[in-house]
């Protein structure tokens, strides 16, 4: 009965090692260690042996119950990893091949510029002023120092409707509106929007642009405020590095009035092409706002002083991204708007 | 304004500074130098010579040779094409190996097989502009005064040895439009002194009154008029320093008289007239105002017909001159004029701009009047023209000024103290350093009780309040000395209204939907304004537009981004989809100006699915668009407000097009593109939106508050439907919403079939109704009820249930 069971032994394992996939490895199984097969029959005929045989005996064939279930479960397990490998093998695919496309659209250059300005202004404790594109004279001209026949008229030809209303040509008159709101309060506010010139559109001229100004208006607003907010706007705009430096000006609506250079990105001083080898770049123009702007709006200039900037997202973006010709801004060709998606930095 | 170097040091000594540090700093504290132009640079080999002899060159008539002195042993032969070069004249030879402007070299050539050593120079050929050079030389050669040395470097003589500076002027520094002005200006910054022109000159013992009678009927707008009579001039050409320094200022040289009357108008900003005496004819000058429809022929030989605010210059009977502006054609100096009369005045600066613009004339002189001249010089510029006269035309200068003067040349006192100097500029300048800067500025002050008492000098019409003396004190001290300080202010939080915030969520929206973001022009043609408005309202037109195409404010957003989608098609961008935020105007609101609203509009074309390779190709259409829309209403909590129904407008598919409603209202529409309309824009199906932004963004969303995540299972019925095609689905759905009760919890169409395999006329549509009570486990017989409900609701409505 040893030799029989060594046999049988030989046997299964023989067929479990020839069993070819999961399938035949189970009827394997069935055949040896199911109910009908030949270790249960041996078990049952264990009865026949001598009562002090049993004991070995059934050590015996539990022994090789374990070795023979033991191969099984290896070998199943190799027949299930084979077989998964299989699958896998056959589902796998190009995956050189592109990505489905996730359809976006995005911003306008002149948006990313102008939002960036916003944003940093914003944590600096600004809001975000905004007002009509057509405007009265008054608010546009008269209410920023510039009363009629004032020969700085002459320098923003515009776009009148009538001879009191007329296309904003600065962002500005929101400065005078939202002092008239202000009643006296301080404020800091940033302005951005539509402005119309009559001007022929060509490389460097639009008739219709963009600007951003801002304006700060409180007790003992000193010009050193205007630098200090100004050299951390130009270093969070144009980079850490960045200088800045003050040059005289002229701006009916503010006295003194100041341009504002920043050291130029492209050379870092040195001169090249951008900054027409000068080592500075022309960003924006700024300056105390005019007592008469300040008393216009309700403020006493002998109690409130202010300071205000502006300046032109269109440029700035030129600089920026090296755009040559400002009509790009306005042709909306998908071609020039879908290069201002990705991230910078 | 160009200012010549070798002129500005008649007035300040600048010894020491070279061009570009002198440009740098006047740059650095207020009057920005555009160019620096050293007018010798690339010039070499160019001298004086004398041309002895010139005779026709005997292959080409329009060729001469001329034997010229050029101050070496031997003459050298030179063939010259000019008409005006002649035997006896002294001119400018450029030698072999010379250097003129634009890197031109000079070499020894031949010419119809004559040798010709160098040329024979044109004033243009040196670089001049065309515009300044004197009419006689203006198509020849120029010929140089008789005492020139042949061989003598012709660069001094001609004023080439020089620097100009190209000033940029904003308009409040009218002072620096002349030559003292920048004389001043740079004296300021190099702290030196100013040495001013001389005036004084010998008269004669006849009295200027006595030829000359003065009456000025118009005060107010000629407060101050100055005459000087010389007699007994010469008119000819100027001496060649004086051509040289007013072409080097831009002005051509005329003759001496004209050429006179403009040196000094570049030299003091004072603008003067020399009139002819005897055509003047009546010994008199009447200032007044013109009578309606008068005329006057002025220099330039037009006739100006006059309104009565125009001022002019009479002689008793007939205007002579435009006041400030124009001097007239019947009095104009000549060759043979002998006595002159010198005109300084005062005119108003709103009279001169209202003149000049209304003719559309503008001078040198007027630019000037226009900004305010120095009340303190205008006598003084023409005691400076008369000495000029004396000395450079031989005239005798008649005793006196025949005058009328009634203009205030009071200074402005501008009081102001030095802490509220360093207070506006964040500094800490001591007294000493800012007295010193206004002595530098030649601005009289004094100092009472700590404050600056200052006489702000009259040629600085810039100077009237303490600001305007923080500004002259902060520009010469230097901007690179203000600190970098932050605003210390009560501390408002920043931010963004709700409002911006919401319209930066729709951008946002819109380009993670897949559109692109547009800025296109708001003005448009005034056929073009009101095309696809949601809202038509009067138009807004431009009192003068630049042309017809850009002459109306916009009513819809719609008519410019569809050119920009043609713009992109048209260059094979096949695929189009754009989207724009902006004001559209709507006319005549509150303060006569049009009432401005927010839309927000789109246009799509082309393939709409991601158009890859595992993707159909699937043109975009009605409600891919549509779903942008809902989905934007979900982003700003409004589905449950927004309906659609058929809509309609013109330039859109009558059967593809839906209005949008907000509660009711309608704020927008979406629709295809009619196809006439897009033939007419070279495009293909196209659908756009337009939604009324203000009206979406207005509305308060409610505060999110979480609904618990349901506990209880749900369960869904489905229903297939046969109605005529023309039943809306979303009438079914109101049928269906109105009958199942309270536990409904969702609606969806998820089928719509209107085949063939339909009867003609119908369509099939299939939704599936969603069911859930978050207290309970629904049961079956419960659904079945409200779906029974459903069904004979339906059927009443005529709709067949399909199985
Ligand atoms: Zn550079």
């Amino acid at each position: 009965m040893e030799q029989q069971l060594q046999q049988l032994k030989e046997e299964a394992l023989q067929a479990i090692a020839s069993a070819a996939d999961v399938k035949s490895l189970n009827d394997v199984r069935v055949k040896y260690l199911g109910k009908k097969g030949p270790v249960t029959d041996l078990l049952k005929g264990m009865g026949k042996l001598p009562a002090e045989e049993r004991p070995k005996m059934g050590a015996l064939v539990n022994e090789v119950r374990g070795e023979v279930t033991a191969e099984l479960e290896s070998r199943m397990a190799a027949l299930e990893e084979q077989a998964v490998a299989k699958k896998l093998e056959a589902e796998s695919i190009d995956v050189t091949l592109p990505g489905t496309a996730v359809k976006t659209g995005n911003h306008h250059p002149l948006t990313r510029i102008i939002e960036e300005i916003e944003d940093f202004f914003i944590s600096m404790g600004y809001e975000v002023a905004e007002g009509p594109e057509v405007e009265k004279d008054y608010y546009n001209f008269e209410a920023l120092n510039l009363p009629k026949g004032h020969p700085a008229r002459d320098m923003q030809d515009s776009f009148y409707i009538t001879e009191d209303i007329l296309l904003r040509t600065h962002t500005s008159p929101v400065q005078a509106r939202t002092m008239e709101v202000k009643e006296g309060k301080p404020f800091k506010i940033i302005c951005p929007g539509k402005v119309y010139r009559r001007d022929n559109d060509d490389a460097t001229h639009s008739h219709q642009f963009t600007q951003i100004e801002g304006l700060v208006v409180g007790e003992n607003i000193r010009m050193s405020d205007l630098k200090g907010t100004l050299d951390r706007f130009a270093k969070k705009m144009f980079g850490e590095d960045r200088e800045i430096r003050l040059r005289p000006s002229y701006f009916p609506f503010t006295e003194p009035s100041v341009e504002m250079d920043i050291s130029c990105f492209k050379c870092g001083g040195s001169g090249c092409n951008v900054c027409k080898k000068t080592g500075w770049i022309e960003i924006l123009g700024a300056g105390m706002v005019h007592p008469n702007v300040l008393r216009m709006g309700g403020y006493d200039p002998d109690v409130h002083s202010g300071f205000a900037f502006g300046m032109g997202p269109e440029r700035i973006a030129m600089l920026k991204y090296g755009i040559e010709d400002i009509r790009h801004f306005y042709t909306d060709d998908l071609r020039f708007i879908g290069q201002f998606r990705r991230t910078e930095g | 304004m160009k200012v010549s170097l070798n002129w500005l040091s008649d007035y300040v000594d600048y010894e020491g500074v070279e061009p570009a540090e002198l440009a740098e700093k006047i740059t650095r504290s207020g009057i920005e130098v555009d160019a620096v132009d050293n007018r010798s640079e690339g010039l070499k080999n160019i001298v004086v010579g004398h041309v002895l002899e010139c005779s026709q060159h005997p292959q080409a008539d329009k060729l001469n040779i001329c034997r010229v002195d050029v101050g070496e042993e031997e003459p050298s032969q030179i063939i010259c094409g000019a008409p005006n070069v002649a035997a006896g004249q002294k001119v400018v030879v450029a030698r072999p190996g010379a250097r003129l402007p634009g890197g031109v070299k000079i070499k020894k050539a031949k010419l119809r097989g004559e040798e010709s050593h160098g040329m024979i120079c044109s004033l243009q050929e040196l670089g001049f502009d065309g515009k300044v050079v004197p009419k006689a030389y203006a198509s020849g050669i120029y010929v140089l005064p008789e005492d020139a040395r042949p061989g003598e470097d012709a660069l001094g003589l001609l004023g080439l040895d020089d620097t100009v500076l190209e000033l940029d002027l904003t308009p409040n520094r009218s002072d620096a439009l002349s030559m003292l002005g920048v004389a001043y200006e740079t004296a300021a910054i190099l702290s030196k002194d100013v040495k001013l022109p001389e005036t004084a000159h010998e008269e004669a013992a006849e009295p200027a009154s006595g030829r000359l009678n003065l009456r000025v009927d118009a005060s107010e707008a000629n407060p101050l008029y100055a005459a000087k009579v010389v007699r007994n001039v010469k008119v000819g050409e100027s001496p060649e320093w004086l051509k040289a320094r007013l072409m080097a200022a831009g002005v051509r040289p005329l003759n001496n008289i004209v050429d006179i009357t403009n040196y000094v108008l570049m030299e003091y900003g004072q603008p003067l007239h020399a009139f002819d005496y005897d055509r003047l004819a009546t010994g008199e000058i009447v200032v007044r105002h013109a009578s309606d429809g008068e005329v006057i022929e002025t220099l330039d030989g037009t006739e100006r017909k006059l309104e009565p605010h125009h001022l002019v210059i009479t002689n008793g009977r007939e205007p002579v001159a435009l006041a400030g502006v124009m001097g007239g054609a019947n009095s104009e100096v000549h060759d043979g004029t002998t006595t002159v009369v010198i005109e300084a005045a005062y005119f108003s600066p709103a009279s001169v701009r209202k003149t000049s613009r209304e003719l559309g004339l503008r001078s040198d002189a007027s630019t000037r009047f226009e900004k305010g001249v120095d009340p303190n010089r205008v006598a003084e510029a023409g005691e400076r023209a008369a000495a000029l006269m004396a000395d450079l035309a031989g005239g005798e200068v008649l005793a006196g000024t025949v005058l009328f003067d009634e203009l205030d040349k009071e200074p402005k006192r501008v009081t102001v103290s030095p802490d509220f100097i360093n207070e506006r500029l964040g500094m800490k300048i001591p007294f000493e350093e800012m007295e010193e800067i206004l002595r530098r500025l030649q601005f009289p002050y004094e100092a009472v009780n700590g404050q600056f008492v200052i006489d702000a000098p009259t040629r600085r019409v810039d100077i009237s309040i303490p600001e305007d003396i923080v500004e002259e004190i902060a520009r010469l001290y230097g901007y690179d000395e203000i600190p970098a300080t932050l605003p210390v202010t009560e501390s408002i939080p920043g931010g963004l209204t709700p409002y911006q915030a919401k319209r930066r969520t729709v951008r946002r929206y819109l380009e993670g939907a897949g559109l692109y973001q547009a800025i296109t022009y708001s003005l448009t043609s005034e056929s073009e304004s009101q095309k696809f408005a949601l809202e038509t309202a009067p138009v807004t037109r431009l009192l003068m537009p630049m042309s017809e195409e850009r002459s109306t404010l916009r009513q819809s957003l719609l008519p410019h981004l569809l050119e920009a989608v043609t713009y992109n098609t048209a260059r094979q961008t096949n695929s189009v989809a754009l989207y724009e935020v902006g004001s559209v105007f709507l006319g005549e609101g509150e303060d006569g100006l049009p009432t401005e609203v927010e839309h927000a509009a789109g246009a799509v074309t082309g393939e709409w699915s991601g158009g890859g390779w595992q993707d159909g190709q699937k043109p975009v259409d009605f409600y891919a668009v549509k779903g942008i829309v809902e989905g934007l209403a979900e982003e700003l909590g409004l589905s449950e407000k927004l309906s659609f129904r058929k809509g309609e407008m013109d330039g859109l598919h009558p059967g593809r097009t839906a209005d949008v409603l907000l509660d009711g209202e309608r704020v927008g529409i979406i629709g295809q593109l009619h196809p006439s309309e897009q033939k007419a824009r070279d495009l293909k199906e196209t659908i756009v939106f337009e939604l009324n932004l203000q009206q979406l963004l207005r509305e308060e969303t409610e505060a999110l508050i979480y609904t618990p995540v349901p506990k209880f299972p749900s369960i869904s019925r489905d229903i297939a439907l046969v109605v005529p095609k023309a039943v809306q689905a979303a009438v079914l759905e109101n049928t269906i919403r109105t009958h199942a009760g309270k536990t409904l919890k969702d609606v969806r169409i998820f089928d719509v079939y209107e085949g063939d395999r339909m009867e003609e006329g119908m369509k099939s549509i299939a939704f599936s109704m969603t069911y859930l009570d978050p207290e309970r486990t629904l049961t079956d017989e419960e659904v079945s009820e409200a779906h029974k409900r459903i069904v004979s609701a339906l059927e009443a409505e005529g709709a067949q249930i399909r199985n």
